[in-house]
């Protein structure tokens, strides 16, 4: 007798969590604090990791990860901070609209795929806006461990730094803030040649931000393992798409305003995932054959695969043209 | 011709590459013997790098070989010592001046390079951002497992420990700290009983 294979379901195991404040941080950003539902402890994390939380938005399920901006020894409460999004998909809306104190909801164990590389002499810690939540994580975490950060963190305006008062008047030697409104901004390059050796640098923020970073790094002789980002793309809507399902042997349309991984989700086929937003790989799927051409929006895939039309990240790709099957 | 390709061996052994010219503000170069090769061929490549180059070089048996050329680069700094350990002191000075952007490139012997290699570690840079070419001498720096002495440029398997006279087997087993190759007794068993030594990779 041969017992078959337990299959693991998709995404990473899950929490249920009761809403245990609400607190406006600014006119933009809200943050949510979860306890346990069965009065255990919640595992300690890891500075940069992120949860997935389980949105039941009027019978659509949205799934949207957050980075944890609670201590990460903190097994009682974990919080994060959601900033409003007026044209985005809806999720952040709906946790600032629709979700309250005693509201009972699931988010997942944390994965982390913005760790701190604690063989760095110094972390360098480079935030814009909204991206500010990790570094409050991994903050706390480095400074019970004695390690050496600095924080230059970017924000529109006093107004709508989340955090920047807190995390400066805490660490006025360590936090640097710059005001958009006033005109400033962090001098990169400078910045970027100052620093002792064995320097690690990361960022969190708007796209452009990203990429400047990054360009500015390596134009700066700085080597890409000690270069680490994190950036959700969120999936974009598009022109609606037939997909076929080879393994599950049907066809599915994947809508305007979902992403084909949401689209696989709704017809009740398990595909993995974990990050959502283009980043850690684990959706990756084959592609069996296509007609078309692939709107590709992760940061996982190497630039000649994503030409070779052979795979496809359903969390935040999607597909324009005549047919496409994958390995689903 | 002063490169040679060693053959594929466990992963512990190090593998070396061909020095690039790289992006950044400062560029230390540190070679010994037939590795000064290396800087030239790099030099040709990116003359301009030199600007912002300090080369540290040991000349060891190649006496006064390369001097001339490497000055003709026009490094903005140029070292020339008798040994490595009359070069550390100031190896030690630049990487605690130095800052992120420095490119750090080693060429020449396994010992050399291993040592320069273990020092840059020391002061934070990570092994996957140095660079090494291997040029000249594939004699190795052999530590005895048993009295944990250095022997250097060891030419021959096997050979005896320069510090507690046992008979030692040249392994591929590596140590990046140490920048030591392993030397373990091969007539432990049977004491007396050694192979006639044979030259590494004749």
């Amino acid at each position: 007798m041969s017992a078959s294979p337990t299959k693991a379901k998709a995404g990473a195991e899950k929490i249920s969590v009761v809403v245990s404040a609400k607190v406006p941080v600014n006119d933009l950003v809200t943050r949510f604090e979860f306890k346990r539902q069965d009065g255990g402890p919640f595992p300690t994390f890891s500075g940069g990791a992120h949860t997935v939380v389980e949105m039941n938005d009027a019978g659509r399920t949205r799934l949207n990860p957050y980075s944890l901006m609670s201590d990460p020894e903190d097994t009682e409460t974990y919080a994060i901070s959601v900033r409003r999004d007026d044209e985005g998909r809806g999720g952040s809306l709906f946790m600032h609209n629709f979700v309250n104190v005693g509201d009972q909801m699931n988010i997942t164990y944390p994965v982390n795929l913005f760790n701190l590389d604690l063989r760095a002499r110094k972390h360098l810690f480079l935030a814009g806006g909204i991206g500010i939540t990790p570094f409050v994580a991994m903050s706390k975490q480095l400074d019970r461990i004695g390690g050496n950060w600095e924080l230059h963190y970017g924000v529109r305006s006093a107004a709508l730094g989340s955090y920047a008062e807190e995390l400066s008047t805490k660490n006025p030697n360590k936090v640097h803030v710059y005001e958009d409104d006033k005109g400033e901004a962090i001098a990169l390059e400078a910045l970027l040649n100052g620093q002792p050796l064995g320097t690690h640098v990361y960022v969190c923020g708007p796209k452009g931000m990203i990429d400047w970073v990054r360009q500015t790094a390596k134009q700066a002789g700085w080597p890409d393992d000690n270069v680490h980002f994190e950036e959700f793309a969120a999936p974009q809507p598009g022109e609606p798409f037939e997909v076929r399902l080879c393994k599950s042997d049907r066809t599915i349309t994947v809508g305007e305003h979902e992403s084909l991984l949401e689209a696989l989700e709704r017809e009740g086929v398990d595909a993995p995932y974990l990050c959502r937003g283009g980043a850690c790989g684990q959706c990756e799927t084959d592609v069996i054959r296509h007609d078309g051409a692939f709107v590709h929006r992760d940061h996982w895939l190497e630039d000649e695969v994503k030409a070779s039309g052979k795979k496809i990240m359903p969390c935040v790709s999607r597909f324009v043209g005549a047919s496409l099957e994958i390995d689903r | 011709m002063s490169k040679f390709q060693f053959p594929e061996s466990i992963m512990s052994r190090p593998v070396y590459g061909t020095l690039e010219p790289r992006l950044g503000h400062a560029h230390l170069f540190v070679a010994d013997a037939e590795g000064a090769e290396a800087i030239l061929d790099l030099a040709k490549k990116d003359p301009g790098l030199m600007s912002s180059a300090h080369i540290i070089f040991i000349p060891r048996a190649t006496g006064e070989t390369y001097v001339e050329q490497l000055k003709a680069l026009r490094p903005a700094q140029f070292y020339s010592g008798p040994s490595y350990e009359a070069a550390l002191p100031r190896l030690r000075r630049v990487f605690s001046d130095a800052s992120m952007g420095l490119q750090v490139y080693l060429s020449g012997t396994e010992g050399l390079m291993g040592q320069a290699q273990s020092e840059a570690m020391q002061a934070g840079i990570a092994p996957a951002a140095i660079q090494t070419e291997h040029r000249g001498s594939v004699a190795r720096r052999m530590q005895c497992v048993h009295c944990k002495g250095i022997t250097e440029d060891v030419m021959t398997d096997p050979f005896v420990c320069s510090h507690c006279g046992l008979n030692l087997f040249v392994r591929d087993h590596y140590s990046r700290r140490l920048a030591a190759y392993q030397g373990v007794c091969i007539d432990a068993e049977d004491p007396g009983n050694v192979p006639d030594p044979v030259e590494l990779y004749s």
